[in-house]
């Protein structure tokens, strides 16, 4: 049992560099987008508001699964590119959709921090740039610590998918070694699950700690 | 290569809304599922025996933290070769039973949340009242922490929603696989899987303003009571 064990997680342990790093790549994409996609819709420009809401809404309306077949079947017929690797369709498919949701972070982290503050800054003739970035990111980042430690959880469960479209991460070789060997199927699927857990760890850890020092000295 | 075409829209909408019944189904009984499991985790975690809490948060965690595809496929392919309790089950039926409790670990955080926030003068006044266990929490406690769950489970249930066409993996009839099977028999999946996606737009996009209707309502509700609360003080 111990040794058959061991014999999965050395199998699976092929497929980790794909996880890992579709999961890298798709968090810092992630984080940009959410920034990007976040302070956009603050803006005054109708236009770039009007055009981040329809992202925003598109991707969170919609589930992740269907996204990624979307931009694997349908891209490619549609407008007659190729999007290049199925590695680069996973991570831009996971990164589209949890950038949309973490744009919301954003937004309603930077929306929270009281409009005492903004006013401040506009006595103290800061421009709006040097509000944002001095006064009132510094105070919305903290708040947004939590939720980001969750979404990075979310996103390394939505990694889980690519293995659809594909691509040998640890899932695809958990499939494999449970079709050639049916009856340790069970203890297959439970290396995956740990190896996931096993990762997600530090990631818990993070959200904890995003936790506390969201937090601090917060009068409530 | 072929390009957007309004005829194979046509033709693909009626076939593919003939399995919304099942998508929904799927996730309305999952979503039941996590409200009664979503309990019994509040209720083993808070045993008097510490250690068994503890082990019990961990396994819910783990749970919680791991991609409920692999759980999905646990249940279904590999559930049936477990020694002793294995049976199989029908597609519909493993997904709900992996989604229902991968869903239950969210919901025992809201129900937690519930609890915690009402205010432990309550709970002193019902003891100092002598009420019963029973009549603490049903006539005291939990009227007062549902309530303003009910926001926070329903933002769950269309999250769930989002996750019932992981389904399609292990042959669940609902909308994803009879696009992607239209697909594969036509060799066009623009049409059918843009389908697809209206249809979780049109679905999910209104509900999540109810949600967030709902949410304002409670909010308000609180911040009454907040106010209130000030100027006793």
């Amino acid at each position: 049992m111990f040794d058959t064990g061991l014999n999965i997680l050395s199998y699976l342990s092929q497929g980790l560099g794909t996880t890992i790093s579709i999961f890298l790549t798709a968090t810092a994409i992630s984080f940009v987008i959410a920034f990007v996609a976040g302070l956009s819709r603050l803006s005054g420009n109708i236009l770039i508001r009007g055009f981040t809401a329809f992202y925003v809404e598109i991707f969170r309306g919609t589930s992740l699964i269907v996204q990624l077949f979307w931009l694997y079947y349908a891209v490619p017929m549609l407008f007659d590119i190729n999007l290049g690797s199925n590695w680069w369709v996973g991570v831009i498919a996971v990164a589209l959709n949890y950038g949309a949701y973490m744009s919301e972070v954003v937004r309603t982290s930077v929306v929270s921090v009281d409009k005492g503050q903004t006013e401040a800054g506009i006595a103290l003739n800061l421009s709006r740039f040097q509000r944002m970035r001095e006064i009132i990111l510094p105070q919305a980042l903290r708040l947004m610590l939590p939720e980001f430690g969750n979404y990075s959880i979310q996103i390394l469960k939505g990694t889980a998918l690519v293995s659809l479209i594909g691509l040998t991460d640890l899932l695809y070789y958990g499939d494999i070694y449970r079709s050639t060997n049916l009856s340790e199927g069970p203890l297959a699927y439970l290396m995956v699950l740990v190896m996931y857990f096993i990762i997600a760890l530090p990631l818990i850890w993070l959200s904890k700690k995003g936790e506390k020092i969201a937090k601090k000295g917060v009068a409530s | 290569m072929s390009y957007w075409s309004w005829e194979t829209f046509l033709d693909a909408f009626p076939i593919i809304i003939t399995g919304i019944n099942v998508t929904l189904g799927l996730t309305i009984t999952s979503f039941i599922l996590a409200l009664i499991v979503g309990f019994v985790w509040l209720i083993l975690e808070s045993t008097p025996v510490k250690a068994f809490n503890f082990i019990v948060y961990w396994i819910r965690e783990f749970i919680r933290s791991t991609p409920p595809i692999v759980q999905i496929f646990f249940l279904y392919y590999a559930w049936p070769m477990v020694p002793y309790v294995g049976t199989s089950f029908t597609p519909f039926i493993a997904a709900m039973l992996a989604l229902g409790i991968h869903f239950s670990t969210y919901v025992s955080e809201v129900y937690r949340s519930g609890i915690d926030s009402v205010d432990k003068g309550q709970w002193e006044a019902a003891t100092a009242l002598n009420f019963s266990l029973k009549d603490k929490w049903f006539d005291i406690v939990l009227p007062q922490a549902l309530p303003p769950t009910i926001p926070m489970l329903g933002n769950y249930l269309i999250i769930l929603f989002k996750e019932v066409p992981l389904a399609a993996t292990i042959g669940v009839v609902g909308i994803l696989s009879i696009a992607r099977s239209y697909g594969a028999d036509t060799w066009s999946y623009l049409e059918p899987l843009t389908i697809v996606a209206i249809l979780f737009l049109v679905l999910s996009y209104p509900s999540g303003l109810l949600v967030r209707m709902l949410e304002n309502k409670m909010n308000r509700r609180f911040d009454k009571k907040s106010t209130k609360v000030k100027v006793t003080e």
